[in-house]
């Protein structure tokens, strides 16, 4: 469906210098599925959208929708924004003040190429507005809705003309906590039930691994890791994607060898020998960082069974409601580790800790 | 989408070449090349003409520095440069003290009548500096002056107290007259100002004139600097207080000396040049360290964004004292000037208020005036061209600043320069420069109403630019993009997201342009011929005539009818959500 090939993108930013915001993206969408640019600030994953809908000129590359080429360097093509017929959610929902909800909604079906009588409109109108629950404001003014609202506004304009391709810039980032959370179900439920080909841009992890079919990680203009959240989360494939997609353990060590079962290899570091996992092939002596979520940090009174067991002392804890965060202390080292509230070691007292071998992920170390 | 609509794409063709020329770069080349035009030409004409000697019928122009030298070698040069610099500084100190101490007054004290503060915004536009220079004549000369008179009687003096007539009175009238400008430019400076730092200095026990003298000002002076400035330029470009006052007891300046060499017979158009030049060179400074001033004044930006008031400083019952000062002040530059032309506006023949006079009051002049020949002309031509040169300016310079806030072409600081820069030219140098090029380049325009036109748009193109700009910098760039992605081509979205967007400013700077157009004197004086008077050249006629009282019946109307204009501007402001 949408394919992304080679694509670069630089402007020259407010003192004349060259950002390199997109360097040799390539990835592909398939026909209704959601794909998330996920990665911090500067990143690059606002250009790469851009440049997708045609906002921002690459340098080089090709993207095509449904074999269409909107965009190519060496074939000369470069289709304006507003004849590709993408959809597009704006970080700030760029509802337009001077118009009402309707009229935001209509825009689109006024100006484009196909001209459409003044009932298509209306009908094609109300029953966007019917699916994002705006049925009923449809004279208010759009200043005078709220956040939760002009998002939903936004989300309507763009689906209105039933676009093959939906772009969605950060659409949650201007709402509250909660509103957030109950949008990003809405969102789901609405691609799922429409199986509208997505584009999503977020710097949110949390928002990347709900709702994504898959996710590209990028950092500093490239993509880091593409993969489904399940696999973003548990088989980081560098310590950029380990580190940026929710909270983990580094231990610095050095191979051993392979270990017992297939894929797996013993690591001696700060805290001793690790079992480890590892998608790449490493060589004895070769450097890694191990990572390892909290959670996969088991913490017990009682000495549990199996390898990689360690004792530790409690050295502070944080107790969050849902959850409680301890840090155990090893030997000299801190490590992390989020456990059920039923857990009530005192701070000072020794208990053990287990890390599954399958859960700590052994990288080259950059 | 359809997709049908497009061309398959295994099509790598380029697009076809009638769609390079598309409607955005037609529109775009047609307001860049008329800004260029109207900006660039005249001064282009103006340089070559001060180096050139007057084309005639016998001789073709020839090269010359004879301008420069005739102009440079007198030492009547030396006195204009010495008039015209002690005339602007003292006006300028003087509009600067009254501005800042009302500015003060208002902003940070109690001082009562505060309402009346508002006014002082709206007075500069209201009264036209011509109408302004007329009253104070017939309130300071010294044979019929009505201030004079009085004074005299109460005291039983032989002589008149003072004359208008005279360097003191052109500094005097001038300075009051742009006084209100001191106000408003010191009022934004002060408000931008964080209150908490003036606070904290009463805190540490400072008293209110050390406040104010070493945390208020100290923090206020790159503003400070600017207002001076601005306040210098604008009073060595003013033409009306030179060419009435000055003029009568031979006081040169510049604008008047330009008159002067181009009403002179032969006129003597490189002279004129050379002085304008000159001119334009002491402007151009000025205007180039405001900038300068401005753009480094960000280091003293202390604004907190809080928002909050201070709380004033309790003058006690000095409080009193400021009120009698602010209005004196008021009376002065408001109450006095109106009453004595309307005043006169009913008299048959000119003469001072008296128990005598009283009986003679008489509506002649109004009829007079609404029978005058020009009058309905030169109210029509007012009309037309304020309306527009206003619309045209506010739509090109839309386009303008639209090009130089949201698109990232190249060069686009120097577009925005362009059109700034007439704002360097004083109205009788633009004036000059315009005829001078349109009597060499003759398509047709010289002497008729277009060539005023031409000048309106270009002399009042700044203001527009700045109005627009300020509201452009407003629209978050994703409301054109969402436009751009809705598959809205650039005209529909300028049309239908761009401009309704950018009314509050549009509307405002259409208003202003429109009663500055109204009020413009200094470069139609040299541009009109008969059949293309406007309003300020018509009371400029009737002064020249010594028919002082018709004058003022126009001027009282004039006045009344500004106001209206004025009144109108402030409540579509409040209804379009504009900003001062």
């Amino acid at each position: 469906m949408l394919k992304v090939e080679g694509l670069f993108t630089e402007y020259p930013n407010d003192r004349g210098q060259i950002v390199k915001a997109a360097q040799d993206v390539t990835f592909e969408v398939p026909e209704g599925k959601l794909f998330t640019l996920l990665g911090p600030s500067g990143c690059g994953k606002t250009t790469t959208l851009r440049s997708i809908a045609g906002l921002e000129r690459p340098r080089a590359g090709e993207i095509s929708v449904n074999d269409r080429v909107v965009y190519s360097s060496t074939k000369g093509v470069f289709v304006a924004p507003n004849r590709r017929g993408f959809g597009m959610v704006f970080q700030s929902y760029a509802i337009w003040p001077h118009m009402n909800v309707f009229q935001n909604a209509a825009f689109p079906l006024q100006v484009g190429a196909r001209k459409l009588s003044r009932k298509e409109i209306r009908d094609k109108v109300l029953r966007v507005l019917t699916a994002v629950q705006l049925d009923q404001f449809t004279d208010r003014e759009a200043t005078k809705l709220s956040g939760g609202q002009q998002q939903r506004l936004a989300l309507a304009r763009a689906l209105v003309m039933e676009p093959q391709l939906l772009l969605l810039d950060e659409p949650l980032s201007n709402l509250d906590a909660k509103l957030r959370e109950l949008m990003r179900f809405e969102l789901k439920r609405l691609q799922r039930e429409l199986r509208i080909t997505t584009v999503y841009v977020t710097h949110d992890q949390s928002e990347a691994l709900a709702l994504s079919h898959s996710i590209a990680v990028m950092n500093e203009g490239h993509i880091q890791q593409i993969g489904t959240p399940r696999e973003i989360y548990e088989r980081p494939r560098s310590q950029f994607v380990a580190d940026f997609v929710g909270t983990t353990n580094f231990l610095d060590g050095t191979v051993l060898g392979r270990g017992a079962q297939n894929g797996t290899y013993r690591v001696r570091c700060e805290i001793g020998d690790v079992e480890v996992l590892s998608d790449d092939e490493l060589r004895s002596n070769d450097r890694v960082v191990l990572s390892v979520r909290p959670e996969d940090v088991e913490l017990a009174e009682t000495r549990p069974d199996g390898d990689n067991v360690w004792e530790a002392r409690v050295d502070q804890k944080v107790f969050l409601g849902e959850f409680i965060d301890f840090q155990v202390k090893l030997g000299s080292r801190i490590l992390l580790s989020r456990c059920h509230p039923s857990l009530r070691t005192p701070i000072g007292d020794a208990l053990y800790v287990k890390l599954h071998p399958e859960k700590c992920i052994a990288l080259k170390a950059s | 989408m359809q997709a049908a609509g497009y061309p398959a794409m295994t099509a790598a063709a380029p697009a076809p070449l009638w769609r390079s020329f598309d409607l955005k770069w037609v529109v775009i080349g047609v307001c860049v090349a008329l800004t260029v035009y109207i900006a660039v030409i005249p001064l282009a004409f103006l340089l070559w003409q001060s180096f050139f000697t007057p084309h005639t019928a016998a001789k073709a122009a020839e090269f010359t520095l004879n301008n420069y030298v005739s102009a440079y070698s007198s030492t009547e040069t030396l006195r204009l440069f010495w008039n015209s610099l002690k005339f602007s500084t003292g006006t300028a100190l003087l509009a600067f003290v009254l501005g800042t101490a009302l500015a003060w007054m208002n902003e940070r004290t109690n001082t009562p009548f505060k309402a009346l503060f508002f006014a002082l915004s709206i007075i500069p536009l209201i009264i036209p500096g011509i109408l302004f220079t007329v009253a104070w004549i017939l309130l300071g000369s010294p044979k019929i002056g009505i201030i004079n008179l009085a004074l005299q009687n109460w005291f039983g003096l032989e002589q008149p107290l003072f004359n208008v007539y005279s360097l003191w009175g052109m500094i005097w009238v001038d300075g009051l007259h742009y006084s209100p400008m001191a106000f408003l430019l010191m009022t934004a400076a002060f408000r931008a100002m964080d209150p908490s730092l003036e606070e904290s200095a009463t805190m540490s026990g400072a008293n209110i004139f050390q406040v104010a003298w070493r945390v208020t000002l100290k923090l206020t002076w790159p503003a400070i600097l600017a207002t001076l400035l601005i306040l210098f330029v604008r009073a060595i470009e003013s033409f009306e207080v030179p060419a009435l006052l000055g003029l009568p007891v031979g006081i040169h300046v510049f604008t008047s000396s330009i008159y002067q060499a181009v009403h002179r017979y032969p006129s003597q158009i490189g002279l004129a040049s050379a002085y304008a030049m000159t001119l334009l060179a002491i402007t151009t400074i000025g205007v180039y360290f405001v900038s300068r001033l401005s753009s480094a004044g960000n280091k003293y930006a202390t604004m907190t964004g809080k928002g909050f008031r201070p709380r004033p400083i309790d003058l006690g019952p000095w409080r009193w004292v400021a009120a009698a000062i602010f209005i004196v002040y008021f009376l002065l530059i408001v109450v006095l000037p109106f009453l004595v032309l309307l005043w006169s506006s009913f008299q048959k023949f000119y003469s001072v208020p008296s128990w005598q006079a009283l009986h003679n009051l008489t509506l002649d002049p109004y009829r007079f005036i609404f029978t005058y020949p020009n009058l309905s002309r030169s109210v029509w031509n007012t009309l037309v061209l304020s309306l527009g040169s206003a619309t045209v300016i506010m739509l090109v310079t839309s386009v303008i600043c639209w090009i130089v806030v949201k698109t990232k072409l190249p060069g686009r600081w120097l577009l925005d320069n362009v059109a700034s820069l007439p704002m360097v030219f004083p109205g009788l140098v633009l004036g000059l420069s315009i005829m001078i090029f349109y009597l060499n380049v003759d398509i047709g325009i010289y002497g008729t109403i277009w060539i005023m036109f031409i000048a309106y748009v270009t002399r009042f193109m700044p203001y527009g630019l700045r109005y627009n700009t300020a509201s452009m910098l407003q629209i978050h760039k994703e409301l054109e993009e969402s436009a751009a992605m809705s598959g809205a081509s650039w005209g529909t979205t300028f049309r239908r997201v761009i401009l309704p967007l950018l009314k509050p400013g549009l509307v405002a700077g259409w208003i202003y342009v429109m009663i500055v157009s109204v009020r413009e004197l200094s470069s139609s004086i040299l541009l009109y011929s008969p059949g293309t008077e406007v309003l300020s050249i018509t009371i400029w006629e009737l002064w020249e005539n010594g028919q002082y009282v018709e004058l003022s019946a126009l001027g009282v109307l004039f006045i009344l009818a500004l106001f209206v204009l004025v009144m109108v501007a402030q409540w579509l402001g409040k209804k379009f959500g504009v900003k001062e």
